[in-house]
């Protein structure tokens, strides 16, 4: 992992006394609340329904043990005893004091976290996918260049009052989780014919009110270029963006408006500006970002285990956990295990303090003491050695953290919804309960075979619903809570976005509704298909004749 | 009065005649002042007849006027004002660093309009070099807010090399 040095910690302690002195001159009256408002959401500090929520950055999903107790400590002394794992490899507090903030920002400066820039209109935290750096066949380790792009955006002088929010994902495994494709910009790690690093740069992407699938604006940007290009696409979007309505004002609007060609000539002439300037990158310093990330001492492993294999054979709990949530490691003896949230009755991504600590432990324990956060709001030990798989399973078993439901149905996404969020048109969370209720069972789970289903409270699309195989969205019918149903889309490599199935549906239809949605899939399917290709095949139309025709 | 302060966060006196955005050329003929900021229309209509009083010149950009409007014109003019209707308006920022990096621009770029403490830091790491203080704005504030932070990260009109090429 990425260690501060004296620079990085003194801009963490610099940045608290800022902020503690912002938080005492609003409290004192001498800052109005319209000129904090920027300055706290800019320290990830939002004020909710309830309590103001504090978002804190676990910049690209990377989180030590040490890290994750601070985090405990910090929900049990400052909060309700527990945190939410957001989509963007963040976690929130929902329950801190206003006057506590600058406290709780100290606190995780001692372990080099901090809660820059998760909110308000800027560079917000940098993700990629919870498997970097462990995959099978990854075509580059992503860590390094997020790194590099979170110093790069952290206190960006020039783009720390940009028209709207800025997200950047970078993916260099061959499946992408991080849902590069719907991000403002997006970065595949690559190599060009002769062999050289660079990225595929694409821009434009987005969810929310007007969900865009990224354009490519760069087939391939040479390493060495990748924050003077990133300088020149932020400054076309901070100049020329909207600012005069802030639905409008995401940069997929400018690259829409301008055309994705007009859109390039504009970075282009930008960019000749800074190419080749002070910011071009080194191979000193891409060295330097490397040594992060090297290999913890793994040991050389058969990658087969006999006591494991007589686990499979005999204990259908373990079986049905190991082929959901264990996958191929890099190296052989070793596995990638996912800490699935999503148990029923508790919200999606929400974690207690106590299971926090104990995840800590696991992670000490069984994979250097390292974790990941993942964007589908769930947990990775990354670097577990196979022969450990049965106790750990045991140990996860005790703090109802083996859910085995990895990338199925009940694996759902869900934002905090109205139940938190004073954004939200609707709840999320009860939604999500009611449908896991309906389908919590093994075998069901399993017949329905690999599916996403993703919920947002409202179209700012926190749920990322419009990327889900099968997405939700809360909408406002009259001061009544109605949801609408959207089929077919996808966040992958081949990113799409869902097509919505027709009306709304009232709160207690959704577990029938999905039921139904099910039904066609389940009678529609050939042999291997998953959902995704069953849809992609039959279209909307079927699902449509069956789910209404029952309800009206 | 507003209080000006240059980039060290000095109060500095200000001598400039400041015309609001529908200024004529009259107003400039008969004010006494030898210096004055002009709205940028009035610069670019009456540049020849402006000139030919006599007087000094500095030109105030809105935040939707781009700085490119005033390439050719940089020589004549020791000082370039950014106005920032709300301290949110960051589009300023890049003008800044467009002016110094792009157009060469060695005047002065000065903060106008919304011009708070908190953004100060930023703005003099984008180029600028004096601040018009919004009233509410306190010296000792401004001067503090000018040192929010010892050192950053990226490469800018201030300091070029980014700190990984300074890493000790």
């Amino acid at each position: 992992m990425y260690r501060y040095d004296n620079y990085d910690q003194q801009m963490l302690q610099d940045r608290i006394a800022q902020f503690r002195d912002q938080t005492r001159r609003f409290l004192a009256g001498e800052l109005e609340s319209s000129q904090f408002q920027p300055l706290r959401l800019q320290n990830g500090l939002y004020i909710q329904r309830l309590a103001p929520m504090l978002r804190v950055a676990i910049p690209y999903g990377c989180l030590s043990s040490r890290q994750l107790r601070k985090l405990a400590h910090i929900a049990r002394f400052y909060d309700k005893g527990y945190g939410h794992f957001s989509t963007r490899q963040n976690i929130q507090f929902n329950w801190p004091k206003l006057p506590e903030v600058p406290d709780i920002l100290a606190e995780l400066a001692e372990v080099e976290m901090h809660a820059i820039q998760t909110s308000g209109n800027c560079i917000r935290n940098t993700t990629t996918d919870q498997f970097a750096g462990v995959a099978p066949r990854e075509i580059e380790d992503s860590r390094p260049w997020c790194e590099i792009i979170r110093q790069w955006s952290t206190f960006h002088p020039e783009f720390a009052h940009l028209p709207r929010k800025f997200k950047i994902a970078v993916c260099g495994t061959e499946q992408d989780q991080a849902a590069t494709q719907v991000h403002d910009i997006g970065l595949y790690l690559t190599r060009n014919f002769t062999g050289d690093l660079g990225f595929q740069v694409l821009v434009g992407g987005g969810l929310g009110r007007t969900p865009v699938i990224g354009q490519v604006i760069r087939e391939f940007l040479p390493w060495q270029h990748l924050l003077t290009y990133l300088d020149a696409i932020l400054r076309v979007y901070n100049r020329e963006g909207r600012r005069d309505n802030k639905y409008k004002a995401r940069i997929k609007i400018l690259v829409k408006e301008l055309g994705i060609d007009a859109f390039r000539d504009r970075v282009e002439a930008a960019w000749d500006q800074g190419r080749d300037g002070p910011a071009t990158l080194t191979e000193d310093e891409v060295r330097r970002c490397r040594r992060f990330f090297t290999d913890p001492p793994y040991e050389s492993l058969p990658d087969h285990d006999a006591a494991v294999t007589a686990t499979l054979a005999t204990d259908v709990r373990f079986t049905n956990w190991y082929d959901r949530n264990v996958r191929q490691h890099k190296r052989p003896g070793y596995r990638i295990v996912t800490l699935c949230l999503k148990a029923t009755g508790s919200a999606p991504g929400d974690l207690s303090a106590e299971q926090m600590d104990f995840v800590a432990e696991l992670a000490d324990r069984y994979s250097f003491a390292e974790l990941r956060v993942t964007h589908e709001q769930n947990l990775v030990l990354t670097d577990v050695r196979l022969q450990d798989l049965p106790t750990l399973h045991a140990a996860l078993l005790r703090e109802q953290l083996a859910t085995p439901y990895t990338g199925l149905l009940n694996d759902m996404i869900a934002c905090p919804g109205g139940d938190f969020c004073s954004l939200a048109n609707a709840k999320s969370i009860p939604i999500a309960e009611a449908i896991q209720r309906r389908f919590d069972d093994v075998e069901t789970q399993k017949t329905i075979g690999e599916i996403t289903l993703n919920i947002s409270g409202c179209m700012n699309a926190c749920g990322h619903h419009h990327v889900g195989n099968i997405g939700i969205l809360g909408v406002d019918k009259k001061g009544e809570e109605f949801y609408q149903v959207t089929l077919g889309g996808s966040s992958d490599r081949k990113a799409a976005l869902g097509k919505v199935l027709g009306p709304s549906f009232a709160q207690k239809d959704m577990p029938d509704v999905i039921d139904k949605i099910l039904q066609v899939y389940l009678a529609r399917r050939t042999a291997d298909e998953r959902f995704i290709d069953t849809y992609q095949r039959i279209g909307i139309e079927p699902f449509q004749e069956h789910v209404y025709a029952a309800t009206h | 009065m507003p209080q000006l302060i240059d980039v060290l966060g000095n109060p500095v006196e200000n001598p400039w005649l400041s015309l609001a955005k529908d200024a004529t050329l009259e107003q400039v003929r008969q004010s006494s002042d030898k210096l004055v900021l002009l709205p940028l229309p009035l610069w670019l209509a009456e540049k020849a007849a402006l000139l030919a009083t006599g007087k000094t010149f500095g030109v105030w950009l809105d935040s939707d006027q781009t700085c490119e409007l005033l390439t050719g014109d940089l020589g004549l003019l020791p000082l370039v004002a950014l106005n920032f209707p709300t301290f949110m308006d960051g589009r300023h920022y890049s003008s800044a660093v467009v002016l110094r990096q792009q157009m060469q621009y060695d005047g002065d770029i000065r903060a106008i309009g919304d011009v708070l403490r908190d953004q100060l830091f930023f703005m003099k790491r984008c180029g600028f070099s004096s601040f018009l203080l919004k009233d509410s704005v306190k010296l000792e504030d401004a001067q503090r807010g000018l040192r929010d932070f010892a050192t950053s990260y990226q490469s800018t009109v201030e300091q070029p090399e980014p700190l990984f090429r300074r890493r000790a």
